[in-house]
């Protein structure tokens, strides 16, 4: 047994994102609680049918408890699992489980965070171990810096190419309005940024922006009746493999492997057989890693496979069609984006629509390439 | 009675490189732990050759005059990996693959950095 899985049996009724880019003035609480306010909007369900509460801040290590308060609520269950930006796929797994048991009829999953407007430097109350300390890594950066350097070293993986998914999520952007960051970028001026750590330059880095957003899951039928295009969740797994990177066994393979097959086979689907992949591309080198684990490329091929064009606008594989938390947002802990994104590009109200997607895959990143969790939405037409 | 870590931290505070390997064989163990990982073996405490090989490498940049200081992965010849640093080297020389050597550098915090080893092969 394991990995049973309510396949299409709970979907997304509602789901909208608050403040991205910049929203001075604001907590991350205030953030969290006015995105959960627009996706209730967006479902028409009312504030008080909400029983279950998941949520991580980068803040608040009691967040479940705090947003209980905020809302009013009286909550059957809160959950504040912490893995990192993987922290919201893993929340959906929860809530996906307790909705179809009937333990919860209505669920919120929330995040909100004001990292740009609170000093424009990623806060993150995260730290490296004892073990990896003495050496004064940058973290987290320093960490995947590690794992491309190891990446270019084995697969003979270009600068060239890590650029190139920098230079794809823009171009997504630019044709976004909510997305941060926008203009022309070319390979040139990423591999002329400023080094960091090597090989990881400042336009490998994702952006520091404020950002929230929050999703309401409710069992089908209930979504059914609801307002929006129904957006049933076809499959979800989290994997986890260790929290420092240092412990990987071979760098280049992160639990994605894990959590993408998994998730994949509770939807009965294959990678050929996703239209679009929303994943958490903190860096350059974590969009040559997710598609290579998830299955979309063979492992080692990552470089030239982003190269080709593959997931910019018009590729065969849009990725990152938000422009991702390279060049959309990245508050901190990504991962609600990558699934707000995925939902609207299954009810078709994409910004940058991809024309008959049918099925949309979220992938979420924590710690330093250590937990992994991949989600798979689908539209009326998959249940 | 101490616990793993607290142990390795005074071996290295007398100078002694421990790593730690399951009883009955298999891969080294690091960081220090109550059991194997994995299989829940019992460990036993062994002195680390010091020997290991750069699996990775970054090159940490700071403000100028500063020069970049570099950290590393090193596979430890027990077959265990740690974080650390390869001294006397740059940015041109430092490389995967690289043999290198641990050293203990004493003091209130004691640190294990690495050094290159000649290449008897050259």
């Amino acid at each position: 047994m394991g990995d049973t899985f309510p396949r299409g049996r709970v979907a997304v009724a509602g789901a909208a994102t608050f403040g991205v880019g910049e929203m001075p003035g604001h907590s991350t609480i205030e953030m969290a609680g006015k995105a959960v306010q627009l996706a209730l909007a967006d479902a028409a369900i009312n504030l008080a049918e909400v029983d279950g509460l998941f949520i991580a801040l980068p803040d608040d290590l009691f967040a479940g408890l705090s947003l209980a308060q905020y809302l009013g609520l009286h909550p059957r269950f809160t959950d504040n699992n912490r893995a990192g930006g993987a922290s919201f796929m893993s929340h959906l797994v929860t809530a996906c489980m307790m909705l179809d048991a009937g333990y919860l009829d209505c669920a919120v999953i929330a995040y909100g965070a004001n990292q740009r407007s609170s000093g424009g430097k990623l806060s993150t109350p995260a730290r490296p171990d004892r073990w990896d300390a003495p050496y004064h890594p940058m973290y987290p950066l320093s960490f995947y810096a590690l794992a491309a350097a190891r990446h270019m070293h084995q697969y003979g993986t270009t600068r060239e190419e890590l650029a190139s998914v920098a230079v794809a999520a823009r171009l997504w952007a630019n044709t976004n309005p909510e997305a941060f960051a926008k203009g022309p970028l070319t390979i040139e001026d990423v591999i002329a940024s400023r080094l960091i750590s090597s090989p990881i330059r400042a336009r490998d880095c994702c952006l520091v922006t404020d950002g929230a957003a929050a999703m309401v899951l409710t069992r089908t039928p209930r979504a059914k009746d609801g307002p929006q295009p129904l957006v049933p969740i076809l499959g979800a797994a989290a994997a986890t493999w260790y929290n420092s990177v240092t412990q990987a066994d071979d760098i280049t393979v992160t639990a994605a492997a894990e959590s993408g097959p998994r998730a994949m086979a509770m939807a009965g689907l294959t990678p050929g057989q996703i239209d679009t992949v929303q994943l958490y591309d903190a860096f350059t080198i974590n969009t040559i890693l997710f598609l290579e684990d998830l299955g979309f490329c063979a492992k080692g091929e990552g470089g030239q496979f982003v190269a080709s064009g593959a997931i910019s606008p018009c590729g065969s594989l849009p990725v990152n069609t938000n422009g991702g938390g390279l060049s959309c947002c990245h508050p901190g802990m990504y991962g609600m984006f990558a699934m707000v994104e995925a939902v609207r590009q299954m009810r078709g109200t994409a910004a940058n629509q991809i024309a008959g997607a049918q099925t949309a895959l979220a992938h979420g990143n924590g710690g330093t390439l250590s937990a992994q969790a991949t989600v798979i939405f689908g539209n009326a037409e998959t249940v | 009675m101490s616990g793993p870590g607290a142990e390795w931290d005074a071996a290295l505070a007398e100078g002694r490189f421990l790593i730690q390997q399951p009883l009955g064989g298999g891969a080294a163990v690091f960081p220090p732990r109550a059991f194997a990982p994995g299989t829940g073996a019992e460990l036993e405490w062994v002195e680390a050759s010091g020997l290991g090989t750069v699996y990775s490498a970054t090159w940490i940049q700071r403000k100028p005059p500063e020069p970049p200081y570099n950290v590393v992965l090193v596979d430890l010849a027990e077959g265990a990996r740690m974080m650390g640093c390869v001294e006397g080297v740059t940015p041109e020389t430092l490389h995967i693959g690289m043999a290198v050597k641990a050293r203990i550098i004493a003091g209130e915090t004691p640190i294990i950095v690495f050094d290159p080893v000649e290449q008897a092969d050259g």
